[in-house]
């Protein structure tokens, strides 16, 4: 049984961080341009969302640009955290430590270090530049997520499949991979939300010619609120919801 | 066989690591030691102007400033986080992961969506002011956004997390049987968390403030939608520096300096934490 002093501080928490989004996903559907009194349920502003074109062209990018991101990631994190777990290699504390160290450098220091490296190479900012970047940030969060669910595999199982006569790449793919799925599935869905969101970073290694979502976000906020960022920022939060929900849903069929 | 793939996946990951993270860092620290030029990225010559230039008094007021911001967004995350990641700890497990899906789900969507939403929230004829004047308890709206306190709050509301998970995270392991055994030694309620809970969550505090303080310092485009149009944090001058002034040289020797701020906050924690595991090893 909760005390009551304890739920109701936990109901003072939950209302901090919900109300914000909650106001913003009511008002997305007021008929009105600046008024907070109700002026009646419009879908106005989520019209005038799906028809601006330029939108559409940063959703566009931001998508692709994280989906190509996240598959490299999940690629070079998986591989380096099945090595991790397998093999005993010089420079593997090394490795360790420079996976923990990018996972905690803020995100500001990354992201003008890597443009100062893109301008001297000469690298043109964009969707290359924005791609690197994103891919190094989210390579160290799928090392952690796999090689965690490495460690619970019986190491007998290895040599079960060497003594049946497995190849390596056998083993990889019909023991490791399967094993190890539930992990690869949120690593993929942890990177594509981190990258599709990303802005310190981003901010500082995109250019014109390719303009992310939210980057452009950020462009329409700092002019000032308006009604249809309302209802973009709700179509967001409402996207989110369903990733996350499918997420919990993967997760949850594995366990039993 | 196993070679081959050794060799792939641990040499991929090596170089990409080396070039992005290593490289790119060593680049920033040597463009630190550089002279600015106007025309250039910068000129190839040694100089430690850039770092004498962060105690001009200019860059040296929006530090403080930033500094005390930062301290002040993580004091109020802690005392927020702490009695929070206490209660949810105590929960029964089902009831735990519930708690701790609500809490991570707004953090989910991206934060600059987060912080507009606050920023509409906060405006004059926003619904805090709607609803603070029809419940009679001001009579003109307030003025919060636009100000130092709508970053903190900005602030607050986006790192909130990062405090509770790490306290949450300690306190969860917690035996509580050392609470019991306090209680049957004649221990008051103030003093078993006073002397036994506190000091026994110590490194989930000092990882959660380094979490917290951090990035309180450096999330740039919080302060640059929710405050006024002064830089504020240490983030916004490191912005400045780049995109708006071009000094390149100044801007990674700030970077620098944050980044050493960062080690000596990780040293703490690993002392801390270290000094953790031997406490355990003594029982």
């Amino acid at each position: 049984m909760m005390r009551p002093f304890r739920s109701f501080y936990l109901t003072l928490i939950y209302l901090f961080l919900y109300i914000p989004i909650g106001t913003l996903i009511v008002y997305s559907f007021n008929n009105a341009t600046f008024s907070m009194l109700w002026h009646g349920f419009t879908l106005n502003w989520y019209r005038a969302v799906l028809q601006d074109s330029s939108l559409w062209l940063a959703v566009w990018h931001s998508f692709y640009l994280a989906l190509a991101a996240t598959t490299s990631a999940l690629f070079i994190g998986t591989l380096a955290a099945i090595s991790l777990y397998r093999y005993q290699f010089r420079g593997k504390n090394m490795l360790q430590g420079l996976l923990f160290v990018i996972i905690i450098t803020p995100d500001i220091v990354m992201g003008i270090a890597l443009l100062i490296l893109f301008s001297l190479s000469g690298l043109a900012l964009g969707f290359w530049s924005l791609y690197i970047a994103h891919v190094t940030f989210c390579i160290p969060f799928v090392v952690v997520i796999v090689y965690s669910r490495a460690k619970s595999i019986d190491p007998n199982i290895f040599a079960a499949a060497s003594d049946l006569g497995a190849s390596e790449l056998q083993t990889f793919w019909h023991i490791i991979v399967p094993i190890l799925l539930p992990a690869l599935i949120s690593g993929a869905l942890l990177c594509f939300a981190l990258s599709f969101d990303d802005i310190v970073i981003s901010y500082f290694v995109s250019g014109p010619g390719f303009e992310i979502l939210p980057i452009k976000i950020f462009g329409l906020a700092r002019m000032g609120v308006n009604v249809e960022l309302n209802a973009l920022c709700s179509l967001l939060f409402g996207l989110t919801l369903i990733l996350v929900c499918l997420s919990q849903w993967v997760t949850r069929k594995k366990k039993l | 066989m196993r070679n081959k793939f050794q060799y792939f996946s641990v040499g991929l990951i090596t170089t990409w690591l080396c070039i992005f993270g290593l490289l790119s860092f060593l680049v920033m620290v040597v463009m630190s030691f550089l002279q600015h030029d106007p025309d250039h990225i910068a000129l190839w010559h040694f100089t430690l102007q850039n770092y004498e230039d962060l105690f001009d008094p200019i860059f040296f007021k929006i530090f403080i400033k930033s500094f005390y911001i930062a301290f002040m967004v993580t004091a109020a995350c802690l005392l927020l986080g702490y009695p929070f990641a206490y209660i949810i700890s105590r929960l029964p497990e089902r009831l735990q992961n519930t708690a701790l899906l609500l809490l991570l789900l707004p953090f989910w969507t991206s934060s600059v969506v987060r912080t507009y939403a606050m920023m509409s929230l906060l405006k004059t004829k926003g619904l805090l002011n709607t609803a603070l004047l029809s419940l009679g308890l001001i009579h003109e709206p307030l003025q919060i956004l636009f100000t130092n306190t709508a970053v903190a709050i900005g602030l607050i509301y986006n790192l909130l997390p990062f405090m509770i998970l790490p306290i949450y995270v300690n306190l969860e392991r917690f035996d509580i049987s050392l609470i019991e055994a306090a209680k049957d030694l004649g221990a008051k309620y103030t003093t078993i968390f006073r002397k036994v809970i506190i000091p026994l969550s110590i490194p989930g505090i000092v990882g959660g403030c380094t979490l917290v303080f951090l990035p309180a310092m450096t999330l740039f485009f919080i302060s640059d939608l929710l405050g006024g149009a002064k830089a504020l944090l240490l983030g916004n001058l490191i912005e400045d520096q780049f995109l708006m002034a071009n000094n390149w040289p100044r801007g990674a020797a700030t970077s620098v300096l944050l980044t050493v701020i960062m080690a000596i906050g990780l040293l703490i924690y690993w002392f801390k934490s270290n000094k953790r595991i031997n406490y355990d090893a003594a029982i």
